[in-house]
């Protein structure tokens, strides 16, 4: 075997894993899904009065079961941010867009999702975002399209 | 205003949903390193070919380039096998999508002659129920034109017709 030199061919592989998984969502997350799919966003009541969106079947602090399903609005406000300048294949945006944590007016929670803001300049903490919603709504997370700025009227 | 406020609403008729699909896919670019392009190379050959350790004297199939018990690098090139001993093994029953082989079908840890870490291999041309702990086997290569630098040149390990090895051979490296 040849010693090593930098002439040495190394060899390089497309490599992809995929899991195509489908799963049930159980009684919350259907009512959740089941909202969206109806152009609407619902959270849930825990004891203690607040309201968590996504919806979860428990309170995450107690462990209790949590309560009624509350509608929320679909604007809210950018609690935390990231900018993604280079989106990748598989994001629901083919330009540069913000991941943030969005507390929609109603929730004591924030949901993840997309910011169309085309530009980080447009992003800040504490900016009023709305859901602009798809034309064909399936039951799913995506049936929100993304969150954009509110342009102040 | 939401969209079921502007009269958006698809699918109302529809009952409650209750599944979703959450597909993930994952893309790697590997990049091999010279260890391992050596090992992959040696699969055109029909030659399992792993490194040894100069201060353990360890040798790794597949070879990483260093030792990590000792870390430091493992430049001697050794040629394990053809032959080897199935140290653990499973017979696998249970058919899942995509399964390209009949089942009952047997999984094995093979240790390579002068391999120190045993290797995940395919055993056929034996019934699952009589593979045991020390059965010699060999490997079975893809005719040459038909390799690639793959694990997919290895076809599978067979029998080699040799008597078991003894549990004490192999003990240390189950």
């Amino acid at each position: 075997m040849a010693e090593d030199s930098s002439s040495e061919r190394v060899l390089t592989a497309q490599h992809v894993v995929e899991y195509p998984y489908r799963r049930s969502v159980g009684p919350v997350l259907s009512r959740f899904f089941t909202a969206l799919r109806d152009g609407r966003i619902e959270g849930v009541r825990c004891d203690d009065g607040r309201v968590i969106v996504p919806p979860a079947e428990y309170d995450p602090d107690t462990g209790r079961s949590t309560g009624d399903m509350v509608p929320v609005a679909d604007a809210g406000v950018v609690t935390s941010w990231c900018w993604v300048a280079e989106p990748l294949e598989h994001h629901l945006l083919d330009r540069p867009f913000a991941f943030a944590l969005i507390k929609l007016d109603g929730a004591d929670t924030a949901l993840l999702h997309l910011v169309d803001a085309y530009r980080p300049e447009n992003m800040s903490t504490g900016m009023r975002v709305h859901a602009t919603w798809s034309g064909e709504r399936r039951g799913h997370i995506t049936d929100i399209v993304c969150f954009a700025p509110e342009v102040a009227s | 205003m939401s969209a079921a406020d502007r009269g958006g609403t698809f699918g109302a008729e529809l009952g409650p949903v209750t599944m979703i699909d959450t597909p993930l896919r994952l893309e790697y670019h590997v990049t091999a390193g010279r260890a391992q392009t050596r090992y992959l190379l040696g699969m055109i050959d029909g030659k399992f070919l792993g490194e040894r350790c100069p201060k353990c004297e360890r040798v790794y199939l597949p070879p990483r380039g260093s030792c990590p018990t000792d870390g430091v690098p493992t430049a001697e090139v050794v040629e394990c096998g053809p032959g080897g001993t199935v140290t653990t093994f499973c017979i696998v029953n249970v058919p899942f999508r995509g399964q390209a082989i009949q089942i009952p079908y047997v999984c094995a840890q093979v240790l390579l002659d002068n391999a120190d870490i045993s290797f995940m291999a395919l055993i056929q041309e034996i019934p699952a129920d009589e593979v045991r702990m020390g059965l010699r086997v060999e490997a079975v290569w893809n005719p040459a034109e038909e390799r690639s630098p793959s694990l997919e040149s290895l076809k599978w390990f067979r029998p080699s017709g040799e008597p078991d090895a003894a549990y004490e051979s192999f003990e240390e490296h189950l």
